[in-house]
């Protein structure tokens, strides 16, 4: 692979993992939005599989097939189920309109170039430079856990954050060794776990996923 | 810090096995719940042990997410509304405080990497330290997530949200496991990472951000506990208050100050987990949590009134307790460190909380019980040799480290020196 291919293809495929969560935060349909996440964990493994190939890592790329199966199918399949098994499949709530968050979304975005400026500047390789795009995706899941108020759409703001977080991995490390790595693995699908059975638990306790009615501990 | 996982372990776990037999009997809960409850505690004390005998930061993450995890279904073990409220606020919180962690701990092996770090070796602590390579700029943006990310999971404010609502709603023994060293691990995740970063940044970045969140700690703490009507909350308050002592004393970082925050984790994680585990019995005895449903505990209860009233005594910081060792000690690495407005405040903030507690303990202890409004009616509940001993043996701990000092005062030492270069 010519070095122009592989800056072009993995520009693209981090480029698409930050475009899936603005789409996240814009679309308006439980199932769509499902979908957005399981394209950008599919992104999320391409940048893995180019890095890998370029790099000749046949480890990277095993690693890549596994993200792929575990982010783009596995996981987004467990919250689509959540989201059928739930009456609440069609409309978003949200606690700000589309065009306000889409906003806070591009200002994210800017912080996180603005704060990485230093950790950037030590390497001019094209996988450092696209490092930011992880932190964005990381803040915008943060976004997406504080403004919606459905518990499935709090678990994929979760899982975008994680997401992030791994994008920030492979850009910026070529993927930290590899006990770590798969500990990590093991831990987000343990909590996805979690999540759906409380879920669940909240759903028969309360008859409905709407977090609003979670309001009883206060002070 | 492997002792002290060692004697909350014990007292939480001896204590858990009293108030599973209590639960049982009174049929809140299932025989298979109650192993899985086992199990899990034991998972949680496990991950802890590993947190702080491993030199790698990435496995202290994994370990840390693991106690998450853990924690997260003991809290929702009595599965009805308010604990599966107070678990999921606690899962997102949580989750999301460990996630901005592990982004910290990837950006500092980047930066690791970028200085001429092996890639087996970069993330372990004992190398970063040695090294010293790191570069100050790009550093400074992971320590910051690592800081947000640990100090979440420790209950400093202001992202404290998650901690009264799990504490207080989480089964006794849980509570006293989590309060006692579980947030006390989380700090000391956090100590660990300043050394890194004092050494590359130099003191002043973490300080600052250090002594705001331990600030904003202590006056959001005293502003609840005045008016908290619930014990439990009460004693969740008190666990920020604490956590954000520690953070003052990591703030100040001259050595006198790092073996005094290691002091104050020691007497706060026992004097808490026998608070907490005494709420059980608390809570089998009179079936609510509020404190003007309790109220003359002492006449009634006298064991079990005894217990609380001394542990939060030694949380307030009495003597003979080893809490008013280590605030003295704070005290003085404060004002000696040129951080003395800090100290001031902080003195005036504890006052509060002294005088509050003061207040709602006497109102406890010795308040009279006419006009009580029991919830429900009490379990028919005594309380057994199986949980006295360790609540007994936990204070007895506390009140003998509180007046020799002894046998820890080596190991504080040397653990400071470590701390605090």
């Amino acid at each position: 692979m010519s070095t122009t291919r592989f800056v072009q293809l993995l520009d693209l495929a981090a480029g698409l993992v930050l475009v899936t969560s603005f789409a996240a935060l814009w679309l308006r349909r439980l199932v769509t939005v499902t979908w957005v996440i399981a394209l950008q964990g599919v992104a999320l493994a391409a940048v893995a599989l180019v890095i890998g190939a370029y790099e000749h890592e046949t480890e990277l790329v095993l690693i890549a097939l596994m993200v792929g199966v575990l982010r783009g199918v596995v996981l987004p399949g467990l919250i689509l189920r959540a989201v059928r098994a739930g009456d609440e499949h069609r409309e978003v709530e949200s606690l700000i309109n589309v065009p306000a968050a889409l906003l806070a979304a591009s200002g994210l975005t800017l912080v996180a170039y603005a704060t990485t400026r230093d950790v950037v500047a030590l390497s001019s390789t094209p996988q450092v430079r696209a490092l930011p795009l992880g932190i964005a995706v990381m803040l915008i899941g943060m976004l997406l856990i504080v403004t919606r108020r459905k518990a499935v759409l709090q678990i994929m703001g979760v899982l975008m954050l994680d997401n992030g977080i791994a994008l920030v991995m492979f850009l910026g490390t070529s993927g930290v060794p590899l006990a770590v790595e798969l500990g990590i693995a093991s831990d987000v699908l343990l909590a996805m776990f979690i999540l759906q059975v409380l879920t669940t638990r909240i759903r028969t306790k309360f008859g409905g996923t709407d977090l609003d009615q979670l309001r009883e501990l206060r002070d | 810090m492997v002792i002290l996982i060692g004697a909350v372990g014990t007292i939480a776990s001896t204590y858990s096995v009293a108030h599973l037999r209590t639960e049982l009997m009174a049929g809140t809960t299932t025989p298979h719940r109650a192993r899985l409850f086992g199990a899990l505690m034991q998972l949680t004390i496990a991950a802890m042990c590993v947190v702080v005998i491993s030199d790698n930061l990435g496995v202290l993450w994994v370990a840390i997410e693991t106690t998450t995890i853990a924690t997260v279904l003991l809290v929702g073990h009595r599965r009805d509304r308010t604990s599966v409220e107070a678990s999921w606020k606690y899962l997102v919180l949580g989750s999301v405080g460990v996630a901005t962690a592990l982004m910290g701990t990837v950006l500092v092996y980047f930066v690791s990497r970028h200085s001429g770090g092996d890639a087996s070796t970069a993330l372990n602590w004992s190398s970063l330290v040695a090294a010293r390579r790191t570069r100050p700029g790009a550093l400074r943006a992971g320590m910051g997530f690592v800081i947000v990310g640990y100090g979440t999971k420790a209950g400093l404010a202001p992202l404290h949200s998650w901690l009264p609502d799990a504490y207080s709603q989480a089964p006794a023994p849980v509570a006293a496991l989590m309060a006692g060293v579980l947030s006390t691990m989380s700090m000391y995740s956090l100590l660990r990472f300043k050394v890194i970063a004092d050494i590359a940044l130099g003191p002043n970045y973490v300080r600052t951000l250090l002594l705001v969140a331990a600030l904003l700690s202590l006056l959001t703490a005293a502003s609840l506990m005045v008016t908290q009507r619930d014990y439990k909350r009460l004693l969740a308050y008190s666990s920020v208050e604490h956590m954000g002592l520690i953070a003052l004393a990591a703030a100040i970082g001259s050595p006198l100050a790092m073996s005094a925050a290691l002091l104050h984790m020691t007497g706060n994680g026992l004097a808490k987990s026998v608070a907490f585990s005494t709420t059980g019995e608390m809570l089998f005895a009179t079936g609510t949590t509020r404190i003007d449903g309790i109220r003359g505990l002492l006449h009634q209860r006298p064991f079990i009134a005894g217990t609380f009233g001394v542990s939060l005594l030694a949380l307030l910081g009495l003597p003979p307790f080893s809490i008013l060792a280590s605030e003295i000690a704070i005290i003085r690495a404060g004002v000696n460190g040129g951080l003395a407005w800090a100290v001031a405040i902080a003195l005036v903030v504890m006052l509060v909380i002294f005088t509050a507690v003061l207040v709602h303990t006497l109102n406890i202890l010795a308040g009279s019980a006419e006009g009580t409004v029991t919830a429900q009616p009490p379990t028919e509940h005594v309380t057994t040799v199986t949980a006295r001993v360790p609540l007994v043996a936990g204070l007895v701990v506390a009140a003998v480290i509180g007046i020799t000092i002894w046998p820890i005062s080596t190991l504080l030492h040397k653990a400071a020196e470590v701390l605090a270069r």
